[in-house]
């Protein structure tokens, strides 16, 4: 399929590996003007969803103006070119049109929804956000006073305490290690300017990712790229985030809290994408501490000793550095016990790794439960911008249930020893926790 | 990633989520019939991937448990994942993992539901294991004993941990005076929970557990037919069993008390909440309440609604601000403002500027097109929300789960478009003369107030 306007690269996959009733086909669309997206039609309903990403991010926030990123995504909503922020919304809301910007740690990202036959004024919405953006001064204080209450109320959340002490210790001194939202005091010191040149210099072309899904064929969705960020600038200016390890040393920290339940997380350094040990990990992780109500910590922890309502672990993949970090929350009194289960888990797992068994109903849960995701426009088309976030490929999800199924016991082993080291797994604890004697 | 056994405690959360379910009307068009036994299906066929998801929604919740047993329905559906004899030692989740499935289950005050997602070839494995502990359920002391432990921890984690979820409850009580069942906590009082026995929990199990008690809803890539035909293999031989009648829910009493204060040490942004006993689907029609959804989005769905206008564009005095409406329950349904200040701004001048925003709302009415913008919005949900699976099982399996006629799922939209300029100031007159009205106030401790922000 070629036309003046499109050059289309597609692969076919079957969900689930049944039938061929069930085969999507995943295209790649270029514009007129060289930008791509990838996209999975469906005219079933009348609906499209776009996702998009801008490498970039709050890692790469200004020193002391943590948060700069963030606030810009709250704002791009807020007046832009002959709208003010009234006028904007109103257009918004009055065509159904749901457009949201978010920033994280690696990314500054924005989602559109709407009905196929408000595509034409969804697409000038989203280029007037992105490319004039207003920033005038009463959303500006607006956004900033919504941001710092937000911020007022993290800092009453035993749980936020506990992340943002492990990334703060974990990455001292690198961008991931400072809160995304940034603090009460670095957010009262961003500037008009600062946000202007943030949107100027990280939004552009070289550095964007598109996922589309839903009522939109080819055709329509090259013509929208080249409608909606056409106007970008080609290549960004932004600074380079370096490859850091975390900072590993076994200590348990404790930030005393009146609260009746301390909240634990722990963490240790993870594996990146593209790590050649990411999918035994993955594996080794769904065993250990994975989703679901099968894992060990789990079982350890909840089933069999009712000492934690939720449990669990999570490989976070970032583009430059990677942690392995769980959590855990538990009554004052018991928080010594829990702790050493934890522990103890993570010895095991590090020693003997795991059964064949446990390996061969991790792997088939990971094939099996990620077709499930296909089940929203917003959701597929979230897939495909992470499929290409992460390099995967075009044929990744033909290909993903061959690189799981790889996966065999002794690489599960070999990623336990390497990424499972008991002696240097950091705790934090925010609460007041009881007696820790029993964890050493 | 979902937690298991999601408690749903936050009826403004819940009014979120189903007024953006029930606008799925017509388009769900979900095919239902009963068994034999009484367990009422209904299928909402949907091709796009190969998924299928079953929910079984059974009718009993927490306004059921007998007196001294609060926790008890919360506690069940927990236990409920613990085994059978065909099933044993958490066999359950086993299987649906090892299936490549998700799952997870709920309990409120009206209804308690479990669902499982899996590929569509997986439908009669659930449907095994779904019926089978429709019956099964063995328990021993034990299990109980660890899992009120896991209970005790999920109450600290939302209430003990989180004084917002502290406030909600004793908004509740007040609002729900005299021993209303809305007025007793969900997830259960601390002793209770602890107290709980053996016998008592298979009793509730046994009582409410049956197929005429139940609703069993099935989305996604399956034919109505082959649904029925496992429905009646699994399901079919299982007795009808007939449960107890559901408890008075009218509710006249005023409230215990009109202002509920929790301070907190923790507390560093002030919350601000009215709550009014409204009409609902269980006392009231499709039709009437959605004059009460119109009247809340106008109010306070969004950025260009009046409250959002009024005190955080141009009164500056908050934050946030806000109107919701839940119509779902089949008791008192509830109309809600809400606002979280501006540092130095007393909730007090807070509930003032609501109360006179809201005034001049009703005297003045809608804006020239306004009321016809809001409808056409809120219409355009029942389109969003077909595009998702779930969202179906959600809107078909909690009306028929609170025992509510589905057109007010199924015919919502023109519910919705029949709304008059009349129907809304008629309802917002009823919401402002309404006398059972509780506010809550979130509040740092006294000697933390004025200490800056």
């Amino acid at each position: 399929m070629k036309n003046n306007f499109i050059a289309i690269l597609s692969f076919i996959f079957v969900i689930g590996g049944f039938t061929s009733a069930n085969a999507v086909e995943v295209k790649e669309v270029k514009s007129k003007s060289g930008i791509t997206a990838w996209l999975i039609e469906d005219h079933t309903n009348p609906v499209i969803s776009l996702h998009f990403t801008f490498k970039g991010g709050a890692a790469m926030d200004p020193i002391a103006k943590e948060g700069l990123a963030n606030m810009v995504s709250g704002l791009l909503d807020e007046g832009a070119g002959d709208l003010d922020s009234q006028s904007f919304q109103a257009r918004l809301e009055d065509d159904a049109i749901a457009l949201h910007f978010n920033a994280a740690k690696d990314s500054f990202s924005g989602t559109l929804k709407t009905l196929s036959q408000n595509l034409e004024s969804a697409t000038e919405l989203l280029n007037l956000s992105l490319s004039k953006p207003r920033f005038d001064v009463e959303p500006i204080e607006r956004i900033r006073a919504q941001i710092l209450a937000s911020i007022r109320n993290d800092m009453s959340k035993p749980g936020t305490k506990a992340f943002d002490a492990l990334f703060a210790k974990m990455f001292a001194g690198h961008g991931y290690g400072r809160r995304t939202d940034g603090t009460a005091e670095s957010v009262a010191r961003i500037k008009r300017q600062d946000l202007i040149d943030l949107h100027k210099n990280m939004l552009a072309r070289k550095n964007l990712v598109v996922g589309a899904a839903g009522d939109i064929t080819p055709q329509e969705l090259a013509k929208f790229l080249d409608a909606a960020f056409g106007q970008l600038r080609e290549t960004p200016n932004i600074t380079t985030v370096l490859e850091t390890k975390p900072k590993e040393s076994g200590d348990i920290k404790i930030i005393e809290m009146d609260v009746p339940q301390s909240v634990i997380v722990f963490a240790g350094a993870g594996v990146k994408r593209d790590d050649p040990d990411y999918y035994a990990a993955l594996v080794m992780n769904h065993i250990l501490g994975g989703g679901g109500f099968t894992s060990r910590l789990y079982d350890e922890v909840r089933e069999k000793r009712g000492l934690a309502y939720s449990i669990s672990s999570n490989i976070y993949s970032f583009d430059h550095s990677s942690v392995i970090v769980g959590q855990a929350g538990t009554e004052n009194s018991r928080v010594g016990e829990t702790v050493k289960i934890i522990k103890d888990e993570w010895s095991k797992m590090s020693v003997n790794g795991a059964t064949a068994a446990e390996v061969k109903d991790a792997k088939t849960y990971i094939s099996g439960a990620f077709p499930l995701r296909f089940t929203s426009s917003d959701a597929i088309a979230g897939i495909l911008v992470g499929m290409q976030v992460d390099n995967l490929g075009l044929d990744y999800l033909d290909k993903r249930k061959s690189y799981i199924g790889a996966v065999s016991v002794s690489d599960v082993q070999k990623a336990a020893k390497r990424i499972l080291r008991p002696e240097l797994l950091d705790v934090f604890i925010v609460g007041k926790p009881g007696d820790l004697s029993a964890i050493n | 990633m979902t937690m298991r056994k999601l408690l749903i405690l936050n009826l403004a959360l819940i009014l979120f989520v189903l007024s953006v379910a029930n606008s799925r009307a017509e388009v769900f068009s979900p095919v239902r019939f009963y068994l034999a036994n009484g367990l009422e299906v209904a299928v909402i066929p949907n091709h796009r991937s190969p998924v299928v998801m079953q929910m079984i929604w059974y009718k009993v919740g927490s306004i059921d448990e007998p007196p001294g047993k609060s926790g008890i329905a919360h506690l069940l559906e927990h236990l409920m994942f613990k085994g059978t004899n065909k099933h044993p030692d958490g066999e359950f989740s086993k299987l649906v993992a090892r299936n490549g499935g998700n799952e997870n289950a709920f309990t409120s005050f009206d209804y308690t539901g479990y669902h499982q997602t899996v590929a569509s070839d997986r439908l009669e494995m659930i449907m095994e294991l779904e019926s089978d502990r429709m019956t099964g359920l063995t328990l021993s002391k034990k299990d109980i004993e660890t899992e009120s432990d896991v209970i005790l921890e999920e109450r600290r984690q939302r209430v003990g941990n989180n004084p917002a979820g502290k406030l909600r409850l004793e908004v509740n009580e007040s609002l729900f005076p005299n021993n209303h069942p809305y007025g007793r906590p969900v997830i259960g009082l601390q002793g209770e929970v602890k107290s709980a026995s053996r016998t008592d929990v298979l009793d509730f199990y046994k009582k409410y557990y049956v197929p005429s008690n139940a609703v069993l809803v099935v989305v996604g890539d399956v034919s109505p037919e082959m649904v029925r035909t496992l429905a009646e293999k699994y399901y079919g031989p299982i007795p009808a069993g007939k449960a107890p009648a559901r408890p008075p829910l009218a509710m006249l009493d005023l409230p215990k008390s009109g202002e509920v204060i929790v301070r907190d040490n923790s507390v560093r942004q002030p919350a601000w909440s009215l709550n009014i006993i409204a009409p609902s689907l269980g006392n009231s029609s499709g039709a009437n309440v959605a004059a009460y959804e119109v009247l809340a989005t106008v109010l306070g769905d969004g950025t260009t609604s009046r409250m959002y206008k009024a005190l955080v564009l141009e009164g500056g005095k908050a934050v946030a601000a806000g109107a919701g409406y839940s119509s779902h329950p089949k008791g008192p349904g509830r109309f809600v403002f809400y606002a979280s200040p501006i540092p130095g701004i007393d909730l007090d001048v807070i509930a003032d500027e609501i109360e006179s925003e809201f005034d001049k709302f009703i005297k003045n009415g809608f804006a020239v097109g306004e009321l016809e913008r809001v409808k056409k919005r809120m219409l355009a949900n029942a389109v969003y929300v077909r595009d998702s699976l779930k969202s179906g099982a959600w809107a078909v399996g909690g009306a028929l789960g609170a025992g509510h006629d589905l057109n007010s799922v199924e015919q919502w939209p023109e519910y919705i478009q029949n709304v008059s300029e009349t129907d809304v100031l008629e309802a917002a007159k009823k919401i402002r003369d309404e006398s059972r009205r509780v506010t809550g106030k979130l509040l740092p401790v006294l000697a933390n107030v004025g200490s800056g922000d």
